[in-house]
């Protein structure tokens, strides 16, 4: 079966564009560029590192831009994945999504309207394990956005493994209730390096975007 | 023991619609529908949900299942088999995303209203066979066969009610 990947650059669609190739074949990456930095549905920081992400992985991007308004964002992830199937013959779409009903509804709705299969690998996965697996699998992620207390920018640009994983773990434990993978929005990720990247992409600049209750971490890459 | 029969054709449905069941379940057997030919060792079985895009389970042929002694569980796909082979008819109903269920009649899965996750394109239409005890404005979301130990769930008690499952796997 052809698929193609909802492709956010973040580890959770990375990882489960890595599970769809053990077993499929995908055929592209599809990438939403939301000017909307509080979507709901969609990842933002660094989504335009996904062009370079996909030459390093060695796929074809296709990229749809969306104001980000909520429910036409929708129609634009339906025209992409319009696009994706006269382009590349998919008949299906993987996402990364683990626990939101909020994002795997409505791309389940498309799919369905469209006569695609809807494929979500990490579903309901324990986003402890499914962590650790990540780093485990030599993934290499940093943390390119906090948005939820007491994360902060010190966090912003540091690679996860194993001891950011405990801490992450601690304050999903604690009083804040984070979760340790972000699944709420708390922090978005950036994948730099993974088993099936050709090259790796080197961080060549940065900028910290530092607010009061959030911060992001702007890339300027290269491949290696 | 617990068997989990798998009515998904398509591999990749396998991590979505199996692993969620199987972590709560915990110690159990799997098989794919095709696969299933002596269940004599089992006490319990579930019959798994699908992807939108599987039919070919509605093509099967799963008498075998009146004859199993045990606790049935079916989901979404699986509700539909369970009425299917007792000759109830499937109706065309979409459901996707999170709704409110109305129980209808008391029984030992959920004692009050609640929402659930569904994901379905096909409904049943209960005969007089069975017990409807859960519903939407659209369609019926759970049946229970009378006399028997045999239920069906429309929407998914993985994802957002997974003490169903737990119900089922200690009751």
């Amino acid at each position: 079966m052809k698929l193609g990947v909802l492709f956010t650059g973040g580890k959770d669609s990375c990882y489960a564009l890595y599970k769809a190739r053990e077993k499929h074949d995908v055929v592209c990456l599809i990438s939403i560029i939301s000017e909307n930095k509080e979507s709901f549905m969609f990842h933002t920081p660094n989504i335009e590192i996904t062009d370079l992400q996909a030459k390093a992985i060695g796929l074809p991007l296709l990229k749809q831009v969306t104001k980000g308004e909520k429910e036409k964002e929708l129609k634009d992830l339906e025209i992409a994945i319009e696009n994706a199937v006269k382009k590349y013959k998919i008949e299906g779409i993987v996402t990364g999504a683990v626990e939101s009903v909020y994002q795997a509804t409505r791309v389940q709705k498309i799919c369905n309207k469209l006569g695609l299969g809807c494929f979500n690998p990490l579903w309901k996965r324990n986003q402890e394990e499914l962590l650790k697996e990540i780093v485990d699998e030599k993934f290499k992620v940093i943390i390119s956005g906090v948005f939820a207390y007491p994360l902060d920018f010190q966090w912003l640009g540091k690679v996860i493994d194993k001891d950011m994983i405990e801490r992450l773990i601690d304050l999903s434990h604690g009083k804040y209730e984070i979760s340790p993978t972000g699944e709420g929005g708390e922090y978005e990720s950036t994948v730099l390096d993974a088993p099936f990247f050709k090259k790796e992409i080197e961080i060549i600049d940065f900028e910290i975007v530092d607010m009061i209750d959030s911060g992001v971490y702007n890339i300027k890459g290269g491949l290696k | 023991m617990i068997l989990i029969v798998n009515l998904n054709d398509e591999e990749f449905a396998y991590d979505e619609f199996i692993l969620p069941i199987k972590r709560i379940v915990g110690k159990c057997d799997v098989k794919h529908y095709k696969e299933v030919k002596n269940v004599k060792k089992y006490d319990k079985i579930i019959l798994s949900g699908t992807s939108l895009i599987e039919k070919r389970y509605l093509d099967h042929d799963f008498s075998w299942i009146k004859e199993f002694e045990g606790k049935i569980l079916g989901i979404c796909a699986g509700m539909q088999v369970i009425a299917m082979i007792h000759d109830c008819k499937l109706k065309k109903c979409t459901e996707i995303g999170m709704y409110n269920i109305k129980v209808f009649t008391p029984n030992k899965l959920e004692s009050e209203d609640f929402e659930a996750y569904c994901l379905h394109n096909y409904a049943v239409e209960p005969n007089d066979k069975f017990d409807e005890l859960f519903g939407t404005k659209k369609c019926t979301q759970g049946i229970k066969l009378k006399g028997k130990e045999v239920y069906g769930v429309l929407f998914h008690p993985e994802v957002r009610n997974q003490s169903i499952i737990n119900w089922f796997k200690e009751s």
